[in-house]
């Protein structure tokens, strides 16, 4: 992974210096609220519902087992004991005092760290594939563009300031991960055709966000030469920053004008800007790209026997970890290792919730098993990126002990929800007590693997942060008339075949959410023509109506609608 | 009151600032609105005085079309701090079309924009704000001598190399 140098650890430090001295200046009174804000964001310093809270950048969700221990440290020292990973793999303290965040940052700094635009108006912090580096189906190593987006953006001048905040994602495999296509701006990595034959280059897409006008990113351009990749960046965030919209914050982020303009006049504003840019000057020298690469070169790992008998004998034994292997396991490049998934979504739980306990013992496992490596995921669980398969069972054992074994990675369970009306001063709604109904109603793992893989996310209000239009089952909390209710969507999915979720009707009170989600399982049982077919695919099968007469079974309208589609079947 | 900031240290603002129809004093030396620009361009020009243009929130130069080389000021107004749209209209004067002039930022100029002000080719800032005022007149500037990125104020692409050695990444000497 990367390691700062002596330049990227003076910045750090001076950063903190820098941010303690608006803390001792906004204390005094020199600064305004109004005027500390924007800076306080930019140092990931949120003014919650009941405390600050503090959302430090875990740079495209890669962690030492160091850094990880600090962030235990600071979970027990200055919050009460847990931390909250989030969708943009960072981890957020919901409990922490301003007159404690110089410490706090301070502490970060010496393990590589900070909260650096984590928030704020300005480009966060980057995110890519979770299984980077060690994928099978991978084109190419994203970290190292990811590394080079993190310094390119970190205090950029020109786009300190922006309309909205920006969040760029990347991606270097043939499976999207890492939902690039509800981005600002997405970036995958591609191999060129034709004339670029030979090369490897980025296809970019722009104008993808969620929120109250969710939109899929649309792909701006097909091939960009790799080295070229911070002038055109650059032009695309000038033309936003230039022509975004500041009078409506509803409206100001980029989607909004991509959709204004239309995608081709959009490009040809993004072109005509990239052809004045003086490029030299601001693309990555090759030098720089290769010193950086360095640092992300594939680790000498021995090929090992493919098949481990210590595997094969304990998942004979142990239906436990036989699941656990099932869904939480993935293969990894080189025979005999594997990349392993830890849930931190066990039922009952708070989706994305880990304890300075559970953290210090997955920086123990990953010390001992995973060569000092782990990785946060957007869907709010860790990594484990290189375990050698005769080590899975000790693995396994380790995370029991710590109440971090459950197989449910990408079914029902593993439920992606924001910290909602229990933290936010945005919410509508509380998400937690949804999210553990939920995963306790489910709470059986046979059942939850009969079901098969099913993204269900949860957010607390229009902000989306959890994500609701990109599940499978989204699940929005809304206000009707001073009670919490929830709107209930379908079809979303954050991958290749991305889409925005439709909504399925009149929302529903919290206690009728679980039994509604039951309901909604139940019709998909009943209509999917085997195993093999998700619920996403037969969703798009079948359409809405069978689960709107499901749902809301005595309105006349579902039901003719219901008695239409049963007929055209048969 | 409004007090010019240049190069590290408060000077007297040696421009007067018009509005659309006040007559030129007799040296020039006035900064007139981006329309009068352009409305009475043949007339300014041939009087052959200094002068600068004000440019509004929401209004932009066009290098193309409206003479840059003739104008000594381009002020560019920050109606609130947080609309960054300024930044990126000087960077594209000094590093696209080639302005040599005074670049001034007017309006809400805050201690903590200062650096990225800079940082992107302003060499001039008109400061309202007393405590910024006091903060620059006691040398106080919250900058971050080690920059990622190659911007305005900064002609070649030392950014990304010079990261090697850090004395050459010094803001502001």
């Amino acid at each position: 992974m990367y390691r700062y140098d002596e330049f990227d650890h003076a910045f750090v430090k001076a950063r903190v210096a820098q941010f303690s001295d608006q803390v001792a200046r906004r204390l005094s009174g020199e600064l305004t609220e109004d005027q500390f804000k924007p800076l306080r964001l930019q140092n990931g310093l949120y003014l919650q519902l009941h405390a600050y809270m503090l959302r430090v950048a875990i740079p495209y969700g890669v962690l030492s087992a160091r850094q990880l221990r600090r962030l235990a440290h600071i979970a027990r020292t200055w919050d009460r004991g847990f931390g909250h990973f989030t969708t943009r793999q960072n981890i957020q303290f919901n409990w922490t005092r301003l007159v404690d965040a110089p410490a706090i940052l301070a502490a970060l700094a010496e393990v590589e760290m900070h909260a650096i635009q984590t928030s704020g108006n300005c480009i966060r912090n980057v995110t890519t594939d979770p299984f980077a580096g060690v994928a099978a189906d991978e084109i190419e190593d994203p970290r190292v563009w990811a590394e080079v987006l993190r310094q390119w953006s970190t205090i950029h001048p020109e786009f300190s300031f922006l309309p909205r905040k920006f969040k760029v994602a990347l991606t270097g495999a043939a499976e999207d991960r890492a939902a690039i296509l509800f981005h600002d701006i997405g970036i995958r990595l591609v191999k060129g055709r034709g004339a670029d034959a030979g090369t490897t280059g980025f296809a970019i897409y722009v104008g993808g966000g969620q929120g109250r006008t969710p939109y899929v990113a649309q792909e701006i351009k097909a091939f960009l030469p790799k080295a070229r990749l911070l002038s055109y960046l650059e032009a695309i965030m000038r033309v936003y920053n230039l022509h975004g919209r500041r009078d409506n914050l509803y409206k100001a982020r980029i989607k909004i004008l991509v959709n204004a303009l239309g995608i081709e006049e959009f490009r040809r504003q993004v072109e005509d800007e990239w052809a004045r840019i003086d490029a030299p000057s601001i693309d990555l020298p090759g030098a720089e790209h290769d010193r950086i690469a360095r640092y992300f070169a594939p680790l000498p790992l021995k090929p090992r026997s493919a098949a481990s008998t210590a595997v094969s004998a304990r998942r004979r034994s142990d239906a436990a970890f036989d699941g656990w292997v099932r869904n939480n396991v993935t293969g990894h490049r080189v025979p005999g290792y594997a990349v392993v998934t830890i849930s931190l979504k066990a039922p009952g739980m708070i989706p994305g919730d880990a304890t300075d306990a559970q953290m210090d013992a997955v920086a123990g496992l990953a010390e001992r098993y995973g060569h000092d490596e782990i990785r946060v995921t957007y869907t709010q669980n860790l990594v484990l990126a290189n375990v050698a398969r005769d080590d899975l069972p000790a693995v396994y054992d380790g995370l029991t002990a710590a109440g971090l074994a459950t197989g449910n990675a990408e079914l029902i369970t593993d439920i992606i929800a924001c910290p909602g009306l229990d933290y936010c001063n945005l919410a509508n709604a509380r998400s937690i007590p949804i999210a553990q109904d939920i995963s306790r109603r489910f709470a059986d793992p046979a059942r939850a693997e009969a079901i098969g893989p099913l993204r269900l996310n949860i957010s607390g209000c229009i902000n989306a942060c959890g994500h609701h239009h990109a599940g499978n089952i989204g699940i929005l909390g809304v206000d009707k008339k001073g009670t919490e209710h929830y709107q209930i969507t379908l079809g979303g999915s954050p991958r290749d075949d991305a889409e925005v979720g439709a909504i399925l009707g009149p929302s529903f009170p919290a206690e009728a959410v679980a039994d509604a989600i039951e309901k909604i399982v139940d019709v998909y049982l009943a209509a999917r023509r085997d195993k093999t077919e998700t619920f996403l695919a037969a969703y798009r099968r079948i359409g809405a109506d069978p689960f709107k007469a499901a749902l809301y079974g005595n309105d006349a309208s579902h039901r003719r609608a219901a008695r239409e589609l049963a007929e055209a079947g048969a | 009151m409004t007090r010019l900031y240049k190069a590290g240290a408060f000077v007297a603002d040696t421009w007067v600032s018009l509005d659309d129809r006040t007559t030129l004093p007799i040296d020039g030396r006035a900064i007139v609105p981006l329309a009068r620009w352009r409305a009475e361009l043949a007339e300014l020009i041939s009087a052959g005085l200094p002068i600068g243009v004000a440019v509004g929130p929401g209004e932009a130069v066009d290098p193309r079309t409206d003479n840059i080389d003739r104008l000594g000021v381009i002020a560019i107004a920050f109606a609130k701090f947080t609309d960054g749209r300024g930044y990126s209209q000087a960077r594209m004067l000094r590093e696209q079309a080639g302005y040599k002039g005074e670049l001034r930022a007017t309006g809400e100029i805050l201690l903590d924009q200062v650096p990225l002000l800079e940082r992107c080719g302003f060499d001039a800032l008109a400061v309202s704000h007393a405590p910024t005022i006091a903060a620059l007149e006691r040398g106080h500037l919250p900058a971050i001598a080690q920059v990622y990125q190659p911007t305005g104020a900064r002609p070649t692409a030392a950014a990304w190399l010079s990261r090697r050695s850090t004395t050459l990444v010094t803001e502001r000497t």
